[in-house]
């Protein structure tokens, strides 16, 4: 039970929403789509589903070619972002309507709604209608109804955009849970870094309809391959400075250099770019060889036990986010420091050259 | 308020006070109220047949002209709502224009085209005949509705296994239901109170109430209160149509395109 995708494409009219893209998602796992509003994270759902056909290529499931296969006959959930059930039937009726499409018996029916309305927490609402309920109800009547069915592949895009923080949290410690045991395949897509890295499995960034790169999601976070993908995968973006190489040395401006250690020694002469996360700026040096840099702060945004910064380093916007309430005036001048070892080293075209230490040291 | 309702009430009342009333009365004194009150030109149309079957005729063409005009209009609407094809625009605004014509103009073709096919003096005749302009005001009205139900209801029930006319029938029409009576209304009132179409179509076995009052000019004059105890007769379906749709329509004005 795999689903595989090959050289599938979608263009619509004269936009490509998906360039030519190979995927093999193994059962049982957690595959995170991840990437910003656009990028192309629901068309590669639709064709996963079979709700929309690929312009070219061909999507295999369990060994047989299901590219042109109607949806009602692949064994697939979807969950959407929006509340999604079927306003005019009771949350009973919400869920057990796939079970009774399978043509089970009625005692099943009831065992099996009962068993996931459990599950969600839906018991007491079950003869409710879901307009009646609230958004996080709506949203587990839906997650119920994928879960009765027991498909080999859950498609769940976005499902908890639309809800508030606290439910938020509930639902994504649920979810894995939920679906670990099904032996399911899982794709779950999502904008935010933080969410995929807390579901784990595997992840698939993915800009402006191309995979950037597919992986272990912790892997693709220590290591992007690329400054795209390092970009997509660090809310808020990774923070970009071009360097230069040369006797040995790693040249940052403003008379900031580093040595270039390990790996970074066989690197040839010449222009990169420097990548670190937000995470990595610092307003006060902790080791010897941090480098400084003198910024103009923009904006502070106080989260309560975190600052974000936003800096102005020469034209480059950056961003900060340091511990701390940090009482700050806009405008002022800021020094922030930065670890080399903080920095991923990428050729002019992105592609990455050299992952920082401390990703490779974890 | 008050001064609205009662110009408004004014002619009805008197209406129904005429058709209470004999012939003498009407025509030989003003009353406010029946001074003779009479129940005779009720029951002479509910007794005599020439008079009832005009009822019977127009609710037989009302109702197979509404039920055609949902069933053409239904998937019309939602092919409307939910695809893009070439000039889907256009198409829909043409629909409408439909109605922009009064249905005089359209009374010669068909008159011509109904009797050399022998649909003349039919119900059917009348009621596709009405479906001309029915059928575009209720694909306007159904679209409307149809296009507030999100589209990922539809993929959710394909997903979950339902075949098109299922999910239609047992997901997508409850939604909508407010748009199918809100619909429904409007064809049934434009069926029921057209009069010129009906009348030119037919002659004797499907002739409608409108027309069969005119019935009561005689050699002898008009007969008043016969006539207005029909009016007021047309009156109670339209009425009653109302009471039963009017939650519907509430919400039909408040929620979709009417």
């Amino acid at each position: 039970m795999s689903l595989i995708l090959e050289g599938v494409s979608k263009i619509v009219g004269s936009n490509t929403h998906i360039h030519t893209t190979d995927l093999t998602l193994e059962k049982g796992t957690m595959n995170v789509l991840l990437g910003p509003t656009l990028s192309g994270k629901t068309s590669l759902m639709r064709l996963m589903a079979g709700l929309d056909k690929p312009t070219a290529g061909r999507v295999h499931w369990d060994g047989r070619d299901v590219t042109g296969m109607r949806v009602q006959d692949r064994k697939v959930a979807m969950v959407y972002q929006q509340f999604i059930n079927y306003p005019s039937m009771t949350v009973y009726d919400n869920i057990a309507s796939p079970l009774r499409l399978m043509g089970k018996s009625a005692s099943q029916i009831k065992e099996e709604v009962h068993k996931a309305a459990d599950l969600m927490q839906l018991t007491p609402l079950l003869q409710r209608k879901p307009l009646e309920l609230s958004g996080g109800q709506q949203q587990r009547c839906a997650l119920a109804r994928a879960l009765v069915k027991n498909a080999g592949l859950v498609l769940l895009d976005e499902p908890l955009a639309n809800l508030d923080y606290k439910l938020r949290e509930e639902l994504r410690e649920e979810i894995p849970k939920l679906f670990e045991a099904s032996g399911a395949v899982f794709v779950y897509a999502t904008t935010e870094p933080e969410e995929a890295l807390l579901l784990g499995g595997n992840t698939a960034t993915l800009w402006e309809g191309r995979i950037t790169q597919f992986g272990p999601t912790p892997s693709v976070y220590r290591t992007p391959v690329d400054a795209t993908t390092a970009r997509v995968f660090s809310d808020p973006p990774m923070n970009f400075l071009n360097i230069t190489k040369a006797n040995n040395r790693l040249s940052f401006g403003d008379a900031q250099s580093a040595e270039a250690k390990g790996s970074l020694a066989q690197l040839a002469d010449g222009t990169y770019m420097a990548g670190f996360r937000p995470n990595h700026l610092e307003l006060h040096a902790h080791t010897a060889d941090a480098m400084e840099f003198q910024t103009q702060l923009s904006v502070t945004e106080i989260t309560g036990s975190e600052t974000f910064v936003h800096l102005d380093h020469h034209g480059d916007r950056w961003v900060g986010l340091v511990h701390g309430v940090q009482m700050l005036t806009a405008g002022q001048a800021l020094n922030v420091y930065l670890d080399p070892s903080h920095v991923y080293i990428f050729a002019q075209d992105g592609t990455l050259v050299s992952p920082a230490a401390y990703a490779k040291a974890a | 308020m008050a001064l609205y309702l009662l110009f408004l009430m004014l002619p009805i009342y008197w209406l129904l006070n005429m058709s209470l009333k004999t012939n003498a009365e009407i025509l030989g004194s003003f009353s406010l109220w029946p001074r003779d009150l009479t129940l005779a030109n009720y029951i002479k149309i509910l007794t005599d047949p020439s008079w009832y079957w005009g009822y019977i005729n127009s609710l037989i063409y009302v109702v197979i002209n509404t039920v055609i005009s949902l069933a053409v209009a239904l998937p019309a609407a939602y092919a409307f709502s939910r695809y893009n094809f070439m000039g889907d625009k256009h198409l829909f605004f043409w629909l409408l224009t439909n109605r922009m014509a009064p249905p005089a103009v359209f009374a010669l073709p068909f008159f011509q085209l109904y009797s050399s096919v022998g649909l003349f003096d039919t119900h059917i005749a009348v009621a596709l005949a009405h479906c001309l302009f029915n059928v575009p005001l209720a694909v306007w009205i159904l679209e409307g509705f149809m296009r507030g139900v999100p589209k990922e209801i539809d993929e959710t029930a394909y997903i979950d296994g339902y075949s098109f006319p299922h999910f239609f029938i047992r997901i997508f029409t409850p939604l909508i239901a407010s748009g199918i009576g809100v619909a429904a209304f409007f064809c049934f009132m434009f069926s029921w109170v057209e009069l010129l179409l009906s009348r030119t179509l037919t002659s004797v076995d499907a002739k409608p109430i409108a027309a069969t009052m005119t019935r009561t000019v005689s050699a002898s004059g008009l007969d008043w209160g016969v006539l207005a105890a029909a009016g007021m007769l047309t009156i109670v379906p339209g009425a009653l149509v109302i009471y039963f749709v009017r939650n519907y329509i509430a919400k039909g004005f408040a929620l979709g395109r009417v």
